[in-house]
This record gives structure tokens, sequence and C-alpha cells, in this order.
């Protein structure tokens, strides 16, 4: 016997470790690091609980199978003297391992249908957010029925700093954004997914919501959450260079807490409006544009205006060149290039600050104060 | 006759002119080893920037050429190469042929493989770098917002793509009209049956990839647009002609492991295979089925809920044909005379790890799951099982079953046992713990990650360094048996050896069968 088990842990060894460690992870108590969670939605428990069934289908399966094989490494062996059987067909058989799997598949498609069909139920939503991808960030835009909508966009918030290992990584490290989106609790909220530029996908795991941002597309998709908190995500469509750096964040508050938030942020968008029709002074321009470059343009044109993806600000004969071309390519972007047009992305206000900024920082000395006003001039036309 | 009987010619030119399919087989097999090495070069350097959270060794954008090219050389220059090196040497042996049908095309088609690679290798020198949109290259990020060394790269697919049709063409030309006398479809080898069929997908689906990245080179330099929704296209119908494309490729690289594993259990178990029959409907169903599951990979794209359902179902009747093929396999191996050399060792361990990539297949194959499942590293675990696990762990029990037929000497088997267990235990430690973070929400292709991920991709990285120092140990015994291994001159090899190929003399001479064998009529198939 002692031989024998000698060989069959020699030849089991492999598994057995991965069975193990497994097993310990598991009794370490974070199973949420190892398997999929439920999540916060009665959709992500549906999803959940058929994710266990088929794991478990497939493990009993597995077993059964593995079993039969190990058996025959173990006793059905040259070594042991054993003389091979001749028997190589049984229509019997044959029969019956086709048939009973496929009455297995079809007890898994049940539950699956009736999941599915719940998750393309996109009726009765209370509320409509459309989320648009854009290279390296999220746009979200509430499309109220009362007061004005409401949208920002919501940029990575890791400072290069952790990422390129300056500084200690905090614990949100790539799963924090500048303003996260919020939405209330136990409410139906449909998401209107699209991209701007490439292919993105949305998801967050624990409300159980994936869905691919496609430009000329506008997906749908719903989640409803049961319980408060803030809930992390990631783009998950290869989107290019930043593709891993434009997380998601999510705050399910309260309705009351919701209904002040939306409140706050419609007062805000007034507020813009009447920044909008006011001059600024360069020192105040050069303080807000900065703001605006490092969340809107530094990824590609550098923490120097050195360039990277996109070319280099410093001394840029766009940026030290005639002002109209230089909006034009800020608010219009350059087709075909990796230079979105910002005019939708950022207001007035923070367009001609940035404008501003670039003209004047970097060694750039143009002397030049863009206004808000000269903004909405240009776009006008 | 007599002047029938010479060798090969002397030097470089014997490989550049060569119409023998073993010089041909041999030229494949090397080449694509070298793609593999240089797929696992860049596997190791994913693995080594994975290796802790924070950017420490590349850039995000060359992180994005690397897991790109990573996927097209291991998918293009590895695996499919190393099947076809394999079937040039094994389909006229197993059937009785003394050459393919069409020699000359196979030299051709061998050959401009290695430029082709070279041209894609180069697009890492080039301005903007290599192409990054991963290796289904997705429109518009492959199109619009592509380097420009896109359009070497659709080159590069043109030619393989040719390559492929070619050397399909001539297994089929081989097989249909080639068989020795009596050697009919019902008793060929299970390897010539599944390569039949993975050279019909061949042709049938490399024209349109060919037809995808034709419309990409549009796109980009002609003002079409195909898959710009800008001007009225529809980025979304890239992947749907790219995964009508890209699913039977799937099963382009598994089928011909499916005929190797089939080849080589009978022989370790000293007993027939079981189910020779339905192991070939079982092949077939596969093939079709592959046909109608494309959109599988798009269930997140948005569509309709018909086609979820349609393409679920459909996905999940692969099941049925792949256990088939599962149990025949281990019902082979039941109340054999099993013995553990190192080509059966890498069947077992193929049996193993492939049935769990089957098993996280039909997983996947669950639409409302997918939704949780899809593009994380749930899938890059799913794939690498059934991938490398499949394929590459089927290839290596090849090249250790017949290599010592095709060279006359025996490898080292100590040598080749340790290879098998450091190869499934660093296989197993990089891809198992890929399922725990892709469950936990860790997306693919991200080249940093947040930091409840970290000791699994740590434990990753530390494996796949393991499992590719085990190739070099691969590489090191090849050579070794080729150059000073222990001669065998038994024709069978091994005891339990079936088949033509196990008929001719040791090592196998330059031509084998001018004459057709004669073919037992009462023996039902090798």
């Amino acid at each position: 016997m002692g031989f024998k088990a000698k060989r069959f842990w020699k030849l089991a060894l492999g598994p057995v470790l991965m069975l193990m460690s497994a097993l310990a992870l598991a009794a370490g108590g974070d199973v949420s690091s190892v398997n999929m969670s439920p999540g916060v939605t009665e959709v992500g428990e549906r999803i959940y609980d058929l994710h266990m069934i088929i794991l478990i289908i497939c493990t009993v399966i597995g077993v059964g199978v593995f079993g039969v094989m190990f058996y025959s490494i173990i006793y059905h062996r040259k070594s042991k003297g054993v003389i091979p059987a001749t028997f190589h067909e049984s229509t019997k058989v044959e029969i019956a391992w086709t048939v009973v799997p496929f009455f297995i598949l079809i007890a898994m498609a049940v539950p699956a249908t009736t999941t599915l069909l719940e998750i393309y139920d996109f009726d009765d939503a209370e509320m409509d957010i459309l989320v648009t991808g854009y290279q390296w960030k999220w746009k979200y835009e509430y499309l109220n029925e009362e007061g004005d909508n409401v949208s920002f966009f919501s940029n990575l918030r890791t400072p290069q700093t952790e990422i390129y290992n300056a500084e200690d990584k905090g614990e949100h490290y790539l799963l924090e954004v500048d303003e996260p989106l919020v939405i209330p609790v136990g409410t139906k909220v449909r998401f209107l997914v699209t991209a701007n530029d490439v292919i993105h996908s949305w998801w967050v795991p624990a409300l159980a919501v994936k869905k691919d941002a496609i430009p000329g597309f506008i997906n749908e998709t719903w989640t409803r959450a049961e319980t408060e908190g803030v809930f992390r995500g990631q783009c998950a469509e290869l989107c290019g260079k930043d593709h891993g750096f434009m997380p998601i964040v999510v705050n399910v508050v309260s309705k009351e807490e919701y209904g002040q938030w939306m409140a706050a942020k419609q007062t805000e968008a007034a507020e813009i409006k009447q920044l909008m029709a006011q001059t600024f002074t360069m020192d105040e321009q050069m303080e807000r544009g900065k703001g605006v470059y490092d969340r809107a343009c530094l990824a590609c044109h550098g923490a120097a205006g050195e360039g990277g993806l996109g070319k280099a600000i410093a001394g840029s004969p766009i940026a030290t060149g005639d002002l109209g071309q230089h909006l034009d390519i800020g608010i219009n972007g350059v087709p075909g290039t990796a230079m979105q047009a910002f005019g939708g992305q950022l207001n007035d206000v923070d367009m001609a600050a940035v404008i501003t900024y670039q003209r004047n920082a970097f060694g750039n000395n143009m002397g030049d104060t863009v206004q808000p006003i000269d903004v909405y001039n240009h776009k006008k036309g | 006759m007599g002047d029938h009987h010479h060798g090969p010619a002397k030097g470089l030119s014997r490989w550049l002119f060569t119409t023998n399919h073993k010089d041909i087989g041999t030229m494949y097999l090397w080449f694509s080893f070298a793609m593999f090495i240089l797929g696992g070069a860049f596997a190791m350097i994913i693995r080594a920037e994975l290796f802790q959270p924070g950017m420490q060794l590349i850039e995000p954008a060359f992180f994005n050429q690397m897991t790109t090219l990573h996927g097209l050389i291991m998918v293009f220059g590895a695996i499919m190469p190393s099947f076809v090196g394999l079937a040039n040497w094994l389909i006229p042996m197993m059937i009785g042929a003394p050459d393919m049908a069409l020699p000359r095309m196979n030299n051709w088609s061998f050959w401009i493989l290695p430029p082709t690679f070279l041209l894609l290798a180069s697009t890492l020198f080039m301005e903007g770098g290599a192409p990054a949109a991963g290796w289904t290259f997705y429109a518009p990020l492959s199109t619009t917002y592509a380097a420009p060394s896109v359009t070497f790269f659709i080159f590069s697919i043109h030619v393989l793509g040719l390559s492929s049709i070619m050397g399909s063409i001539n297994i089929i030309a081989t097989v249909m009209n080639m068989r020795a006398p009596g050697m009919t479809y019902m008793k060929m080898p299970l390897f010539v049956w599944t390569w039949l069929i993975t050279a019909f997908l061949l042709v049938a689906v490399m024209p349109v990839l060919a037809g995808a990245v034709t419309m990409m080179l549009m796109d980009v330099h002609f003002g079409t647009s195909f898959f710009s929704a800008a001007g009225g296209g529809d980025p979304v119908l890239f992947q749907h002609v790219f995964w009508f494309f890209g699913h039977p490729e799937v099963y382009i690289i598994i089928l011909p492991a499916f005929g190797v594993v089939s080849q080589i259990i009978p022989a370790f178990s000293r007993k027939t295979l079981f189910g020779y029959d339905s192991m070939v409907y079982a092949t077939a169903s596969i093939a079709f089925l592959s046909f109608i599951v494309w959109a599988h990979h798009m269930y997140t794209v948005g569509m309709p809920v018909a086609g979820e359902l349609f393409f679920m179902y459909a996905t999940m009747l692969i099941a049925v044909p792949t256990g088939v093929k599962v149990f025949n396999w281990v019902t082979t191996m039941w109340r054999g005379a099993l013995t553990f050399e190192t080509p059966m060792l890498f069947c077992i361990g193929f049996l193993i790890l492939f049935t769990i990539g089957g098993f996280t297949g039909l997983m996947l194959s669950i639409a409302p799951a997918d939704f949780q499942y899809h593009d994380s590293y749930f899938v890059v675990a799913h794939f690498h099982y059934v991938m490398v696990a499949g394929a590459v762990f089927s290839m290596s029990a090849a090249i250790y079953f017949w290599l010592p037929k095709w060279c006359g000497r025996m490898y080292n088997e100590t040598m080749g046992k340790t290879h098998f267990w450091i190869s499934f235990i660093g296989f197993n430690i990089t891809f198992f713990p890929q399922h725990f973070v892709g469950l936990a929400g860790m997306p693919r292709r991200i080249p940093d990650y947040a930091l409840q991920f970290a000791d699994f991709n740590m434990m990753s990285s530390i494996g796949a360094f393991i499992y590719g120092a085990s190739q070099i140990l691969f590489l090191y015994n090849v050579i070794a048996t080729i150059v000073a291994g222990k001669p065998v001159s038994d024709e069978k090899v091994w005891e339990g050896a079936e088949g033509l190929e196990w008929t001719i003399p040791t090592p196998a001479p330059y031509h084998t069968f001018e004459t057709p064998p004669k073919i037992d009529p009462a023996h039902a198939h090798s």
C-alpha cells in the first residue's frame, strides 16, 4: 500500500495543492476575494445563485469523472499485472452520456432564462442616467424630469505619484474618482450607456451591471440597490492606453440625501451659468485653468506641457499662436486623432480658464486672458 | 525506381526548396517553437509588470502592445503552425501516403510565415508602437484610434490567412485523395479525422477574418466607415464578423489536440480507443456548433434578449459532444494496462485541465452570469485552461510520443517527466488564482490593479515564471534527444502504439510509403 500511496500522491500532487490553497483561503473567511459577490441587488443575488448552482453541478461531475480516472490510474496499471480489457464501444452507455448531460443542461437553462428575462425588463424605471464613456473617464448625465439636467465627468483621483510608486498607495488605489455617481437606494435606476470615442464597458460588480458603451449606440441596463454604501467598478472593455485607469464609483444614498445632493448640483449648475457672464482676471483664470488642465489635459500632454500621447503644449505653435485656432482645437478636437472635442466636456468657464493657462504656462507667455464669453462666441461661430 | 530513393539535398537549399512533408513539418515545428518562446517572452513581461500593484517596468501603452502581440503570436504563430507541422509529419504516414497532395504549395505555405511574423514583430519598433487593441482588435480602437502600424498588422493577417488556407487545402486534398487502398474514412486515425474537420473550418473562416481586416484597411486608408458610427457605420459589426471567425478559430486550435490525445491515451492504456465512431461524430458536431455560437463573446454588447437566448442555448449544447469526448477518453483508460511515460502524463494533464476549462466555459455560456464574468480575469483563466492546457500540453505530449519515431532516438524520460511536473504545477499556480481575482472583479487587459488583487497576482506571476522556465527544459530535452539520445530501432517504439506510422522503420526514412501499404480490412481503425 505504501508504494501505491506514494505513486498516487505523486500524481495527485498538483490538484491537491490547488484545492488546499483554495480551501485555506475559503477557511480564512474572506470569500469575497475568491468568489463572485452577490452584491446589493436582487438580480445580483440571482446571478450569484446561478453561478453557485452551476459551479456545484460542474464540481460534482468533475469529481465523478476524475474519480473514475484516478481509480483507473491507481488500479488499472500495467505494473500491477493488469491484462487490458478489449471492449471499445457500447451504444447504451454512449446514448446515456449524451442524453443525461442534455437534461442537466435544460435544468441549468431554466433559471438562466428567467434571470435573463428579468435583467432585460427595463420597464418602470424611476430615473434615467446617461452614462458616456470617454478615453479615459466617464460622464454622467441625470435626465431629470423636474428641473435642469445635471451632468459631470468622473475622473480617476489616484495621483500619478502613487501609480509610479513615489508615494504609498491609498486604500482605494485606482478605484477612486474625483466625483462619484450618486443614486438613491431602493430605486430602479435605468442607465443609458454610450461612448464618445472607442468602446468602453461600464461594470460595477456589486450592482450586477455590465454594459458595453459603444459609440453610435445607446444601450440600456438597470439596477436597484437595496443597501446604501460606496460601490466600485472599472471599465471592462480595452479602450486604449489608460483602460486600467478609468474607475467607476457609485454612492448609494438614502432618498432624502439624494434629493439634497441633486438640489445642490442644480444650484451649482445655475452658478456656473452665472459665472459665464463674468469677467475674470489673469490670476483667477490661471488658478482655475491649472485645475482643469490637471484633470483634462495632463494624461496626454504631460504635467509640464511636454507632450506624450498628445503634442507638447510648451512652445506649441497653437498655444503660442492664433487664439481662434487654439479655441477651435480645444472645443472641436482634431478628428481622426486622440485629441477629443472638449467643447462638450468642459463648461465655457473651465474652457476659457484652461486655454488661458495653456497660453501662459510652461514658459508660454502670450499674456492674453480668455473669458467665458469668448468661448461662447466661438461656439456660436 | 532506384533513382527515387534519394536522400535530402545538402545545405540551405534543402530547407528552402524542399517539398518533403517531413522537412516541411520539421520547419513548421521549429518555427512554431521559436514563436512560442517569443510569445512567452511577452507573457513574462506582462507578468513581471503585474507582479505588484503600481507601474514598475513598462508604460501602459507598451503593456497593451504586449498583451496584443502575446495573443496574436501564440494563436497564429505558435499553436496553429505547430499543429500544421504535426499534420505534415503524421498525416501521410498515418494514411499510407508518400507525401502531401500539393507539395510545392506546402513549401510556400510555410515559407511565407517567417517574413510575416518578422513584419508583425517589427511593428514594435515603428512610430506609435505595435498594434495595441488586443488580439481581438475591436474597432474603432483598432482603426480610427490605432497607431500607423495597424496597416502592417492587417497585411500580416492577410498573409497568415493565405498560409492557413493553403495548408488546409493541402490537408483536405491529401486526406481525400491519398489514402492507401482499404483506408476508408472510418478507419482513419482520429488525428487525421480531427485535422480534416479542422481544415474545413479553416477554409470557411479565414476568408471571414480577411474580410474583417480588409474593411479595417478601407476605414483606415480609403475613407469608408464600415466600423465608424460617425460615418454611419457599425462598431458592433466588427465584433460579429470577428467572432464568426474567432469562435471556430478556438476549435481550430483544440480539435487537432483532441486528435493527438485520442492517439496517445489508447497507446499507454494498451486498449483500443473507446467509441471511435462517436468521437468522429462528436468532432463533427462541435465543428458545426462552432458556427452558430459566436455572439456568446458579445453578451454585454446590447443584443436583443432573443439573440442572447439563442446564443446561450446553442453554446450550452457544445457541452454535450465535448462531454462525450472526455467520457470516451476516461473509458479508454478504464481497465486498460496503464503506464505513465511523459506523453501519457501530458495527456492526463490535458484531460484534467481541459475539463476544468470546459466547466468554466459552460459557466461562461450562461448569459446572466456572464454579465459578471465577461472581460474579467475569469475569462483569462478559462481560455488559458483550454488553450495552454489543451493545445500546448497535447502538443508537448505529441512531441514526446512521435519524436523517437522521427529521429530514431529516445528522449530522457526523467527530464520529460520533470518537464511535465514543473509545467503542470507552474501552469496551475499561474492560472488557477486568476479565477479568483476575476470573480472578485478584476478586469482583464489592465496594466495595474487595485490592492485587493495583489496576492493572487504575485502568485500568478511566480507560476508564470516557473511555467516559462519549464519550456527551456523542454527545448533542451528535444535538442539533446536529436543530437545524442539513446538510439531506438524498434519500429513500434511504444509497446501499445497502433497505426501505420509505427510500421515503417525507425527513424522514419526520408521517403515513406512509395508503394501503398496493405490495410487489414478486419482491423477496425488504429
